[in-house]
């Protein structure tokens, strides 16, 4: 027997070194990387200067950079508005589809379209629904009559906003409801059996029962989005480019430009050093989290 | 109709239920539907009129068909190329990564070793990576190595995330298979690599097809690198195509929408033929997570 252990040590040291190499290679070795270049000034436009050490220079001088705060705030808010309101709706639809048993196809593909077609066009959908003054957005608003005269919307910040907004609802909600849906499917029905028998309403039945017991899978989602919503940029490149001005312009996007537009190398990678921390932060936190829910189990 | 076991099983209970919530359950799904519907109705109604007529009096229904978006999308736009490029890069990412993933991922679901738990973990925190913190090295890299706007200088960074999604979603297809038929070929006197290929492989091919499906569409999407690693129109993939779509004048909605209907097809179409399939492959990936 220890024999076939000892060969099967072997190899599984073999198959699993290809795709880790890879992972290596691709990934963790570029990361280091940006760590590196981080701690240098590396200007591609000026390339007599070298590359010059600079310690923490370029985090000294994000501490500084309003630009950097600005798109730090709007990620931030971009991603608690969409986070939350994607959880209730996700939510709401998950119970819905809960309690359907017909139609459940039509459902499915409704639900998966928006989540497989690329973010670049379902940007471009909600930038044609809000583009011209006569875009249809405009058009419904007028015609319910909540505005007298059509918003030129991706002229002023706050306008701006809505569209991303409902964009990034549009293409994940469905996403979240699905996932919510694998949750309450692990939930035992007997419960509710019994809550009913007790005399317990709907709504307590919901407080009481399913969202402490959909715990795992709420958390589960808060990661996934989190984690998303924090990186985006596909987006908000295409509905907006960051603009008017910077005021819709993301921690991701900012990192781009600087990099790719600006070819500031060294302050760019210090940028990215500092979403990865906060990006690796928040997982860290919600795992924490995640662990101490998952004993409930929702897991199989 | 299509319905799996499990799900028939959760649905059993629902019928009893007061009809109240099924029909508010029912008005809920209806304006679900209609939501998500709408903006991609609007787009290919939009995509089928004339652009003089595009934002003059907005109709539901479409007044004049005409195809002469989608003609100057694949005569004018060269529409084509954009589209050859994304199946390269992503069919070859997704070939490699179901490959060299489905060896890793068998010898993580059935063989015991020390560090296994370490992998899994610093797979998974792979694919958490942000990708705009390692866009840097990655352009200085290919840069160094020749293969900017070469349809390698996509694949690779595209292993970053591919890799780990197909690596995450076989472990836990090949973890869901009985090791009894495994186990009746090694006593049979068949060695690992044997009962894989011949016993473990193929009863996976359904969660090897999902894997590759999941794959193929996430790298049919990504933007960033593609944008990044691109330079003009020789190997540009769809989405960079249409996300940089300029008029001479004015923005060209009926073709870049035309072009949106075109990139959105064959994921639709994958969506529409492996439904069930796609919505097992993320859900299982998700809460297992």
């Amino acid at each position: 027997m220890s024999a076939r252990n000892e060969s099967d040590v072997r190899l599984a040291r073999l198959l699993v070194s290809p795709a880790t190499i890879v992972i290596a290679l691709v990934a963790i070795f570029p990361l280091g990387w940006t760590v590196w270049e981080s701690l240098h000034r590396h200007d591609l436009r000026l390339p007599w200067l070298g590359q010059p050490f600079v310690g923490l220079g370029n985090y000294a001088r994000i501490i500084h950079d309003a630009r950097f705060w600005g798109a730090l705030g709007h990620t931030a808010v971009f991603t608690v508005v969409s986070v939350s309101l994607e959880l209730v709706l996700g939510l709401i639809f998950a119970l819905a589809m809960n309690r359907a048993f017909r139609g459940r196809g039509i459902v499915r593909v409704a639900v998966l379209v928006p989540w497989a077609i690329p973010t670049v066009v379902a940007a471009l959908l909600w930038r044609f629904l809000f583009d011209s003054q006569a875009g249809i957005a405009n058009a419904l608003l007028l015609d319910v009559g909540i505005i007298d005269e059509p918003i030129v919307w991706f002229v002023h910040a706050a306008t701006a906003w809505v569209p991303i907004i409902l964009a990034d609802v549009w293409k994940t909600t469905p996403f979240v409801a699905l996932l919510l849906l694998a949750g309450l499917q692990n939930i035992d029905s007997a419960l509710y059996e019994a809550a009913a028998v007790d005399g317990a309403s709907a709504w307590r039945q919901l407080t009481r029962i399913t969202i402490p017991l959909l715990k795992p899978a709420i958390l589960l989602v808060l990661i996934f989005r989190t984690l998303d919503a924090f990186r985006v940029f596909d987006l908000i490149y295409v509905l907006t480019g960051g603009g008017p001005g910077t005021s819709t312009e993301p921690i991701a996007l900012y990192a781009f430009n600087a990099l790719l537009q600006n070819l500031q190398f060294g302050y760019g990678a210090a940028i990215s050093v500092v979403i990865f921390l906060i990006t690796f932060g928040l997982a860290l936190v919600y795992i924490k989290g995640l662990g101490a829910g998952s004993a409930t189990g929702v897991e199989r | 109709m299509d319905r799996s076991p499990a799900e028939s099983q959760a649905d059993a209970p629902v019928r009893k239920r007061p009809s109240t919530s099924s029909i508010l359950g029912w008005i809920g799904l209806a304006v679900l539907v209609l939501l998500i519907a709408f903006p991609l109705y609007w787009a290919i109604v939009a995509s089928f009129t004339p652009e003089a007529t595009l934002f003059r009096e907005p109709s539901l229904w479409p007044r004049t068909i005409i195809l002469d978006h989608y003609r100057a999308l694949f005569t004018t736009r060269h529409f084509w190329v954009p589209i050859r490029n994304s199946i390269i890069v992503a069919g070859c990412t997704t070939i490699f990564c179901v490959v060299v993933g489905s060896l890793a991922a068998y010898a993580l679901a059935r063989l015991r070793f020390r560090g296994k738990g370490l992998i899994l973990g610093f797979i998974l925190a792979v694919s958490m990576f942000p990708q705009i913190s390692i866009v840097s090295p990655l352009y200085l890299m290919l840069r160094a190595l020749g293969l900017i706007n070469t349809y390698p200088g996509l694949i690779l960074p595209y292993l970053t995330f591919a890799m780990p999604l197909t690596v995450w979603l076989l472990v836990g297809y090949f973890r869901q298979l009985p090791p009894d038929l495994e186990e009746a070929a090694l006593v049979d006197g068949a060695s690992r690599w044997q009962s894989f290929v011949k016993v473990l492989l193929p009863l996976s091919v359904p969660g090897v097809a999902t894997t590759a499906i999941l794959t193929f569409i996430y790298s049919w999407n990504e933007f960033l690198f593609a944008l990044s690693f691109t330079v003009g129109p020789d190997r540009q993939t769809v989405p960079v195509a249409i996300a940089l779509f300029r008029g001479q004048y004015q923005v060209p909605w009926g073709e870049i929408l035309a072009a949106a209907v075109v990139a959105t097809v064959p994921v639709a179409a994958m969506v529409l033929i492996f439904q069930r399939r796609i919505v097992q492959g993320l859900t299982a990936g998700a809460v297992k997570g």
